[in-house]
């Protein structure tokens, strides 16, 4: 079993051209921010070391940060222009019992990640959730579509905090 | 000569008894061997992350009982115990024996509805109703305590919205006293029936490995071999507190980790979860369960994951607070949503009658599936 200390030594030293950033001043779960173009090579060393073993993806999450500048349409909506989308990935080794939290921001005009599904299977839906509902672009994904709205949802992606509901959908009134 | 064959695509569901929901299945299929299958989910989302994002932390909790609605307790548990820990309170040791006892009980009945469903699936009508009628004693316990037999909203943030009621303990114990036979005769009628054997047996074999790639919980992991239970593994509320096995799938009667063993380990499951309830029905101490409850709920800033075994696997919430009373952000990790997707693993190379045989033995609840 590693601390967190231990395993952001063990990334920084295998990794000295990526710049990490180790959080461990957060009140209940220190994390490390990746970029989202190292992503899948960070996650494959955390699975493959033979001290780390991180075998198990536990949870994939997408947060819409909403800390871009806000301005607003013509009916009065909020729109957000910049700002990020942040994914947290929650990694667990089943062998060695330790844990860690890796956070990739992403640029939320036009985010795209790299897939880790060729690492662990289970981020497969994980990823394709996060797709449909926040438009993340995963690249490398192998069958990246909609899994949660109906595959012909074309009004964008629900989660995002400034989402608009549509006003018909397939000839139905949307807010009944 | 030789005959000219061609792949064929046949659609199973999403109105099908045995998808347990809606739940559509595309069978690609050489012959009647099974080449490839693809879910298709999403029927019954009904947007619980983004409603989480307008709502107090205490308004919450009934609609987390509609995600798994046959283990509302369980989930009630896993926000809650979220919550508490980004407010740092403290509960009642009262209140921790009674959410136990709930869970566990609840444990039992939504692995009666998954044995007997899953008889009932491949053709063994009457422990569906043998199965049905011992769950139906677990909701009647339910009832006299909040009044509801199906979506609780019972454990609150920091105590229980009721206390138990006054006969609920010798109730209990009647009901435990008369599952125990039952439970036998379970045994005698599905779980070593020859025909249920045959058609179970061998089945949807699940390898460790895979399972762990696939990040698949619960039973279905453990019958792959893995003792690991979240109870004891990640302790939560005062599980360590009493004495119980964690069954795993030993291959009795076929390969370890194939559909007979995913059924086996829930019903030993259940011998388990009785041994929690009568320690914990003996060392209930006495106290106020509402007394905890904060009147102002505002987390400070911060991010946590609260995770705990429900009765299909870790239930995860990943609850992003921006210190206001409404969460900023609430991710659940749904364990048949994770367990779901090892279902096109499973049932490469098998006949398509084995489809329905495997996909009751991965016991999904749609609900969950879609939130």
């Amino acid at each position: 079993m590693k601390s967190f200390e231990e395993i952001s030594k063990l990334l920084i030293n295998q990794f000295p051209s990526i710049n990490f950033e180790i959080k461990s001043d957060v009140k209940f779960e220190p994390y490390i921010i990746v970029p989202p173009n190292q992503i899948d090579n960070v996650c494959l060393f955390l699975r493959d070391n033979i001290d780390l073993q991180f075998d198990s993806l536990v949870n994939l999450s997408a947060v819409d940060d909403f800390n871009g500048e806000k301005t607003k349409d013509e009916q009065g909506n909020d729109i957000m222009k910049g700002g990020t989308l942040s994914l947290y990935y929650h990694l667990e080794s089943i062998k060695y019992r330790h844990k860690i939290l890796l956070r990739v921001l992403t640029d939320r005009d036009n985010p795209s990640v790299l897939s880790v599904t060729s690492v662990w299977n289970s981020a497969n839906w994980h990823e394709r959730e996060a797709f449909d509902l926040f438009g993340i672009n995963f690249i490398n994904h192998p069958d990246l579509r909609r899994i949660l709205m109906p595959y012909d949802w074309e009004f964008g992606h629900p989660l995002r905090k400034d989402y608009q509901n549509p006003e018909f959908y397939q000839g139905m009134k949307v807010p009944y | 000569m030789s005959v000219r064959t061609e792949e064929m695509v046949l659609n199973m569901g999403p109105q099908h008894p045995s998808t347990h929901g809606v739940l559509r299945l595309e069978l690609t299929l050489e012959g009647e061997i099974i080449t490839k299958v693809v879910p298709h989910i999403g029927y019954l989302h009904r947007c619980f992350e983004k409603h989480c994002e307008v709502m107090t932390y205490p308004q919450i909790i009934p609609y987390t009982d509609r995600m798994d609605y046959l283990a509302a307790m369980c989930n009630e548990l896993g926000f809650v115990i979220g919550v508490e820990k980004l407010l740092a309170i403290q509960v009642p040791e009262r209140v921790e024996y009674i959410r136990v006892i709930m869970a566990e009980l609840q444990r039992i009945a939504s692995h009666l509805v998954a044995i007997g469903t899953y008889g009932a699936d491949i053709g063994a009508f009457t422990p569906f109703l043998y199965c049905f009628r011992d769950r139906e004693k677990i909701l009647n316990l339910f009832e006299i305590t909040c009044g509801a037999r199906l979506l609780y909203n019972y454990i609150w943030i920091g105590g229980l919205s009721h206390d138990l009621h006054p006969d609920f303990i010798r109730l209990t114990k009647e009901f435990i006293r008369e599952f125990k036979p039952n439970l036998r005769e379970l045994n005698n009628l599905l779980t070593y029936n020859k025909i249920f054997i045959d058609r179970t047996a061998n089945i949807g074999i699940l390898p460790l490995e895979t399972a762990i790639n696939y990040g698949v919980t619960g039973p279905m992991l453990r019958a792959s071999g893995l003792r690991w239970d979240l109870r004891k593994d990640d302790s939560y509320s005062i599980y360590n507190k009493f004495d119980f096995e964690i069954p795993i799938g030993e291959g009795k009667m076929g390969t370890i980790g194939d559909s007979w063993d995913r059924y086996f380990v829930r019903v030993r499951e259940m011998e388990e979860s009785i041994k929690i309830i009568e320690q914990a029905i003996e060392q209930i101490p006495d106290g106020d369960v509402t007394a905890g409850i904060p009147k102002r709920i505002k987390p400070v800033v911060g991010h946590i994951y609260s995770r705990v075994e429900n009765p299909r696997g870790e239930l995860g919430y990943f609850i992003i607070s921006d210190g206001s009373a409404t969460p900023f952000r609430v991710k659940v990790r749904a364990p048949s949503f994770v367990n779901l997707q090892v279902l096109d693993v499973l049932c490469r190379g098998h006949m398509v009658a084995d489809v329905i045989a495997i996909l009751g033995s991965v016991d999904i609840v749609l609900g969950e599936v879609d939130r």
